[in-house]
């Protein structure tokens, strides 16, 4: 039962986990990405529209498939589809100097949107009753697990039965945590968020960092779409079911204090809390819908205690928000 | 290697839109000799240093380094042709520590943060410096801050060093410390170029000195050879009087006693440790210390924007001699009785200007709440705003120009003079000559001098001082929101302040002799 919980925590953070990640990265350089939600919705729909074609292509047939391209064509359509998200959002405010909130809110809209549109096209193609579609055969390439989980008892459920995606997203985490405080190109970045004027007098190309640190970060909150499709929800699509995971994704970044490392933990917190109201009996539907705010109300709380205790440390980048522009006097 | 050029520039045009920031601009430093460039704010020397090291691009003329043509697109070439600049507002990431800062946008291959820690503090020990390079930068005090952006410098090999008014900050002591590094430097061969408009610091430190006026330039002049008056004359083009009138304080009675006041702030550290002080009227009570002693708080609370843990504030008023308590005064209520703060923090906007109005807008600020109709009278704060664009010869394309578009000195016009028409009786001022030229500067402490003469009880808070042992009747010092001492003005010297601003404790309260 516990284990089952634990498990069930960590399969509902791990999109928190990469959308938090991006949205972390994205944000060291300055942006304040609000279009993570859509960003993440419209990586999720790329690599439903990748699977897709590929499984319409091997005749619907699970023979035909190739594991390998089952699971990379797909990811590849996510990275793809986020990176152009973001490239869209630097081009507005980096290029542009439009207001990031503006822009970010506006992408969030325009990618579910889109993402919508898209999916309802696809079951449309399909013909199909219901309205959803299921890539249960390219779900299940993306949901092997380890060989010898079974074999281990509660200890291999616990920490190997998941998906490759769950390990991906923990490795991506930890390499950004890595990259970010202990090398050159982290320093550089973080200077860029925190202050610009004084990474572009130190000879740090600004521009081209927050293009690149948006870009790679919108792909990494991208693969988190797609694995709540594939992991998640099983290969099965349908308009909306995303939710309001994408903000959730972005209170995150909050709770963990904008460091990566802190993100794993907190986004297993976050699935936990998400899915607390499941494991406590006789609660009316009224109390369950209390139940998943707490992921906003521990977000409140940390901002609460890290405002009281003001160490700098764990502010956001001084610059979070703010465009910059070299020759402005 | 002594006289040979470092640095030329030849004809050098800058525009910003149809300002005209530099006009050509023609120049030469030499290895082994400090070069001061002088000149009135808004006269385009820190444009002219920008453009030297990559942050803007010359529209016409070109730079010659070591005599050779040389292309500065961006901060990077700069850094190639091993130019350094430290900049007036420190270009230094606050949550970094030192070392980060310094070895920051650097690239020489692997990334090692011990290996450069070792190669700053030996250039720290070469040059005299004492840093301590794990500390993080919003700790540090503004010299221990400069002293990492020229190690900064220093620490990419720069030979060619640029200072925008870097004593603007430092008292007289760290000052001399500085100069003496700067000397090191240039008797180790290094070309320096330091941007300031303080004249005496020009006369005791540069070899050479050039003087820019309104972008253009005038010309350079050896030290050892020119004095005060020419230099000022250079600068601003006409003879001034640079002596400030200060007259006997007549009438004084006391208009604001200060009983021990102590205010703590939002984060719970002691920003006004037992503040005690009496401001007379007729009588200008100058305030120095470090920036961030406490200045700010002691002027907000007497204005009544700060909330005081004990202690209290009295004010007499002039007419009725009434003793008035103004803890418990609202901040209008106290502006009511008289009471006005004019307060230029760095950013000149801040509290007091609200940047995207017009000139009128803003003096309008002051003066809505006594209209009795729905509509806004536009006219009488128009009229005001014409006075004192005339008075104090504010330069503004109209009346109706937004403020932020204004220079630095023209904003400070608009607001010291917006204080000064309410006719107060007790007048606060913080930094009213921050960046002016010399001109606007004379210009506000004549206005400060006929106020006082009016009866009006003024406090000064201010940077240099120089001024402020010229102007005030009396100075308090400040130091981490404690009273290190109240001077006689006319019997004290700079060192005497300098060395009360930096006094650590508690024990600087006996000499009250106000």
């Amino acid at each position: 039962m516990i284990i089952q919980f634990i498990c069930r925590a960590i399969l509902l953070g791990v999109p928190l986990l990469y959308g938090s990640t991006g949205e972390i990265i994205t944000e060291k350089s300055g942006h304040l990405n609000l279009g993570i939600p859509g960003i993440m919705y419209v990586g999720a729909i790329s690599g439903v529209v990748g699977s897709f074609i590929y499984e319409n292509s091997c005749n619907n047939d699970i023979a035909q498939m190739n594991a390998f391209l089952a699971v990379i064509i797909p990811l590849l359509c996510a990275i793809a589809g986020s990176v152009i998200m973001g490239l869209i959002y630097c081009f507005l405010t980096v290029t542009l100097h439009a207001n990031q909130n503006v822009t970010g809110l506006a992408l969030t809209t325009l990618g579910i949107g889109l993402g919508n549109f898209l999916g309802a096209s696809l079951i449309n193609i399909t013909k199909s009753e219901l309205p959803s579609i299921a890539l249960t055969k390219t779900s299940s390439f993306f949901a092997t697990k380890l060989p010898f989980a079974d074999k281990l008892g509660w200890f291999g459920e616990l920490f190997f039965s998941h998906d490759f995606l769950t390990y991906l997203a923990i490795a991506v985490a930890i390499i950004s945590a890595i990259v970010l405080n202990k090398t050159r190109v982290g320093l550089n970045l973080r200077s860029v968020g925190e202050n610009p004027a004084t990474a572009d007098a130190a000879g740090i190309n600004v521009i081209r960092y927050r293009y690149v640190a948006t870009c790679i970060g919108s792909a990494v909150a991208g693969i988190g779409g797609l694995q709540y499709v594939m992991s998640y929800a099983s290969g099965v699509w349908s308009n909306n079911a995303f939710g309001d995971r994408g903000w959730m994704a972005i209170a995150l970044v909050i709770f963990a204090l904008w460091k990566p490392s802190f993100a794993i933990v907190g986004s297993f917190v976050f699935g936990a809390l998400c899915n607390a109201n499941n494991y406590i009996q006789g609660l009316g539907t009224e109390t369950q819908e209390l139940f998943k705010m707490l992921p906003y109300v521990v977000t409140i709380i940390v901002l609460v205690i890290t405002s009281m205790r003001k160490k700098r440390e764990h502010q956001p980048p001084a610059n979070l928000g703010l465009n910059y522009f070299r020759e402005e006097r | 290697m002594a006289t040979q050029p470092a640095i030329e520039l030849k004809n050098i045009t800058k525009k910003f839109g149809k300002v005209v920031a530099n006009k050509n601009v023609n120049l030469t430093a030499n290895r082994g000799e400090i070069l001061s460039i002088l000149g009135e704010n808004g006269s385009g020397k820190t444009t002219l240093m920008n453009m030297i090291s990559g942050i803007y691009f010359p529209d016409e003329g070109e730079i010659r380094i070591d005599g050779k043509e040389a292309l500065i697109a961006s901060p990077k070439d700069a850094f190639d042709y091993k130019i350094g600049m430290i900049h007036q507002h420190f270009k230094l990431v606050d949550v970094f520590s030192a070392a980060e800062n310094i070895v920051l946008g650097i690239e020489d291959g692997k990334y090692n943060l011990k290996k450069s820690t070792d190669d700053i503090k030996r250039i720290s020990a070469q040059y005299g410096f004492n840093l301590d390079t794990e500390k993080k930068i919003y700790t540090m005090s503004v010299s221990e801050k400069q002293t990492v952006e020229i190690i900064k410098v220093l620490y990419r090999g720069a030979d060619i060093l640029i200072l925008d008014e870097p004593t603007a900050v430092l008292t007289p002591q760290e000052t001399e410390k500085l100069f003496d590094i700067l000397r090191r430097m240039r008797d180790d061969g290094k070309c320096i170029i330091i941007i300031t408009h303080k004249l005496h610091e020009v006369l005791s430190l540069s070899d050479k000195v050039a003087v820019l006026r309104k972008g253009e330039y005038i010309g350079t002049v050896n030290t050892a050879e020119t004095n005060e008056s020419e230099l000022t004359e250079m600068m601003v083009g006409k003879k001034i009087d640079l002596n400030i009138e200060r007259s006997v304080p007549e009438n004084t009675e006391d208009r604001l006693v200060v009983n021990s006041i102590t205010c703590v702030d939002r984060v719970g550290t002691t920003v006004l440790d037992n503040v005690s002080f009496t401001a007379k009227s007729g009588e200008i009570l100058g305030i120095a210390g470090i920036a961030g002693s406490g200045q700010r708080e002691l002027l907000e609370s007497i204005a009544g924007l700060q909330r005081l843990e004990y202690g209290d504030i009295f004010y007499f008023d002039p007419q009725t001699g009434k003793k008035e308590s103004l803890r418990d005064k609202t901040p209008m209520q106290i502006r009511n009785m008289g009471v006005r703060l004019s307060f230029v923090p760095e950013d000149r906007l801040g509290m007091g200007l609200v940047g995207n109005m017009d000139i009128v807008d803003n003096m309008m600020l002051r003066s809505y709440s006594k209209g009795r109709s729905f509509f806004l009278k536009r006219k009488p704060p128009k009229d005001l705003a014409m006075k004192i664009i005339n008075d104090l010869e504010v330069v503004t394309p109209s009346a109706n120009t937004p403020v932020r578009r204004l220079s630095g000195g023209n904003v400070q016009k608009v607001l010291v003079g917006r204080e000064i028409a309410a006719s107060p009786t007790v007048l606060m001022v913080a930094y009213p000559v921050r960046g002016l030229d010399i001109n606007s500067s004379y210009m506000i402490y004549n206005l400060l001098n006929e106020q006082k003469k009016q009866g009006v009880a003024i406090i000064f808070v201010g940077e240099d001082l120089d001024v402020l042992v010229e102007l005030c009747d009396r100075i308090m010092v400040i130091g981490s929101g404690k009273i290190n001492g109240i001077v006689d003005g006319r019997t004290t010297t700079k060192e005497e302040i300098g060395l009360l601003m930096t006094k650590s404790d508690s024990d600087g309260k006996e000499n009250d002799n106000g």
